[in-house]
């Protein structure tokens, strides 16, 4: 039996083509019909892939087909896709479980589709005992990767980087006081973030009342007077800032004062305006964490940099579990020296990858 | 023999401190059982040494600076495996085993292991006083690591430059509220062996007196400030470190003035 993986993703194909390729209805039956005994349709926004097991070596051309309605595809086209066989097809799935051959680097929902699309097939009765052995291996992998390596860490959004502070700085974020000054977009989405984590006392304030006001009520907060926006600051934990004003609106002489109050209470705040709404002399006070975007988006590039570090490491893991899946299956696959150091490729459709697309 | 204990004891915190500082050069800082492991096992020989030492010398093992170190970093290990696990505290052993390992080898350097020259006659309130006070000195260790961790974590928010280590790091109120507790902890048992110091019907150097009352007036002044909420945690956090520091420092003064009196 043969293991393979054909397919097209972010790297090798641009959208048109991922949508051309994206997979329709009849695809799972039209590889049933060219004789592949299991297969797995893999299709996320990033990549589209197919995972077959077969008794015969079938052309890349004809399984492409079935990703495009059976209409004859161009040669550009093809040289989207590639292909990888027995151990190099498990390597492959282990490393995009994983998050290795995403966009971002070690993202996780990546694992929930595949393992959503292996759910799909098994309850359709399209794996059987290869597929089934590789994706179970594929999972246990990407939970190693996971917390072995640091490949996952951090955070890559402005808005989770937020949440990712605001959790170090107050530990549990129910009941945390959040203001937001000014309703622009990145602020209402740090907003939602910060909500999906569990704090429930928003409040919004803007020029235009009108603004606040559906904002408030999209997430379930108060809308309050811009012009009380400073006496706020006396209760809330959590200031996303975001106004359009030329100068500054919070100076360390305005905040000053109500630190004294709230000793044991650190403010954590959040500036996203450009120019900055809050004076950055104001992260040198006491119990104050201050973030402006350009220091979001630092942590952000840096967490991403990290993530690339720990590819090495990740990788190495993927070896040991290829060599293991081999060790387990190797029986069951193409009698043909099938180890984890040696890939039995079909021969290429002209413009056809078989190396690793990554 | 009892020696060879220590020295492998030694080992063992050694080992926990070096994973420490790989993890650190290599920028991958994570939990792990292996600092809990080393301490568990060096804390065993530790426990092996001063009970042959007690045996030896028919008491409670710290009739010598030698033997105070050793069982302050005894009582350090030990809190830190009781407290560990209790508050989940990740990477609290990588921090603690440096406290460990630098007082064990201070004590193994130094020629302090200086035999008593009388044996003592056994006397209940004055091993409590001196054990519960050691013990009340391990509480304090641990607060000053929790002291120590707070203020990298903090560091980290404040400066922006978030390393691996912290996102395993605990969050800065979690941190603080376990370094709160110890301070607690500390500060009753070391009152009680200020207390009971006065029971032991031994008389009392003056000069020891005054140092001990400082210690305690230094901790209850910290927490008078934590219960006053007039210290921002930052602070606290710095003053356990300092604290800590002046302690052991004061610690060496008392076992010094004890041994030349």
């Amino acid at each position: 039996m043969k293991l393979f993986c054909i397919g097209l993703n972010h790297r090798t194909a641009d959208i048109e083509t991922r949508e051309r390729f994206a997979g329709h209805a009849q695809t799972v039956a039209m590889l049933h019909d060219l004789n592949c005994h299991e297969r797995l349709l893999l299709a996320t926004c990033n990549r589209v892939e197919i995972y077959a097991a077969a008794e015969h070596e079938i052309a890349s051309k004809k399984i492409v087909h079935c990703l495009h309605n059976g209409e004859v595809t161009s040669g550009p086209d093809l040289a989207a896709f590639y292909r990888h066989e027995n151990a190099e097809c498990a390597r492959h799935l282990f490393r995009v479980a994983s998050g290795m051959d995403s966009m971002v680097i070690g993202e996780t929902e990546i694992l929930g589709q595949t393992k959503r699309a292996y759910e799909t097939a098994r309850l359709n009765g399209q794996t059987g005992r290869l597929l089934h052995r590789l994706f179970q291996h594929a999972f246990s992998t990407a939970k190693q990767v996971r917390t072995k390596t640091d490949i996952g860490r951090g955070a890559v959004s402005v808005g989770s980087v937020a949440v990712d502070l605001a959790e170090k700085i107050f530990a549990d974020l129910r009941g945390r006081k959040v203001l937001v000054l000014g309703a622009g977009e990145t602020s209402e989405k740090t907003l939602r973030a910060l909500s999906a984590r569990g704090v429930s006392d928003l409040r919004v304030t803007n020029r235009s009342s009108q603004r606040a006001e559906e904002l408030a009520a999209e997430l379930d907060g108060i809308a309050i007077p811009f012009g009380t926006w400073l006496e706020q600051c006396r209760e809330i934990d959590i200031l996303i800032s975001s106004t359009s004003a030329e100068g500054q609106l919070l100076t360390p002489a305005l905040l000053g004062p109500m630190l004294q109050e709230r000793v044991d209470r650190p403010l954590f705040i959040i500036d996203i305006a450009v120019p900055r709404d809050v004076a950055p002399e104001i992260n040198k006070m006491d119990g104050v964490y201050l973030y402006d975007i350009d220091a979001l988006r630092l942590i952000t590039e840096e967490t991403l940099q990290l993530r690339r570090q720990q590819l090495a490491a990740a990788e190495a893991i993927i070896d040991e579990h290829v060599a293991e899946f081999c060790r387990q299956v190797g029986t069951s696959m193409d009698g043909n020296g099938m180890s984890a150091n040696h890939v039995n490729q079909v021969p290429a459709a002209p413009g056809l990858e078989v190396s690793s697309a990554s | 023999m009892d020696r060879w204990l220590l020295v492998l004891s030694t080992v063992f915190f050694f080992a926990a401190v070096v994973r420490t500082v790989i993890a650190l050069r290599g920028r991958i800082f994570r939990w792990s059982r292996f600092n809990f492991a080393t301490i568990a096992i060096g804390f065993g020989l530790q426990t092996a040494f001063l009970s042959m030492r007690g045996h030896a010398v028919g008491r409670c093992p710290i009739t010598n600076l030698f033997e105070v170190f050793i069982f302050l970093a005894w009582s350090v290990a030990l809190i830190y495996l009781l407290v560990g696990p209790a508050y989940r505290l990740s990477l609290m052993g990588a921090f603690t085993a440096p406290v460990v390992f630098l007082l064990q080898l201070f004590a193994l350097l130094v020629p302090s292991d200086t035999p008593h020259p009388s044996r003592l006659a056994p006397n209940p309130w004055l091993e409590f006083h001196a054990s519960i006070s050691i013990i009340a000195y391990g509480a304090f260790a641990l607060a000053c690591v929790a002291g120590v961790m707070y203020l990298v974590q903090e560091r980290q928010l404040k400066t922006h430059e978030l390393r691996s280590i912290f996102y395993h790091l605990p969050p800065l109120p979690t941190l603080f509220a376990a370094m709160t507790r110890l301070l607690w902890f500390g500060f009753a048992l070391y009152t009680a062996g200020l207390v009971s110091g006065f029971l032991t019907g031994e008389p009392l150097p003056r000069t020891k007196i005054v140092l001990a009352v400082a210690i305690w007036i230094l901790y209850g002044a910290i927490l008078q400030g934590r219960y006053l909420r007039s210290i921002t945690p930052r602070r606290i956090a710095a003053l356990c470190v300092v604290a800590f520091a002046a302690a052991l420092s004061l610690l060496w003064s008392i076992e010094f003035v004890a041994h030349h009196a």
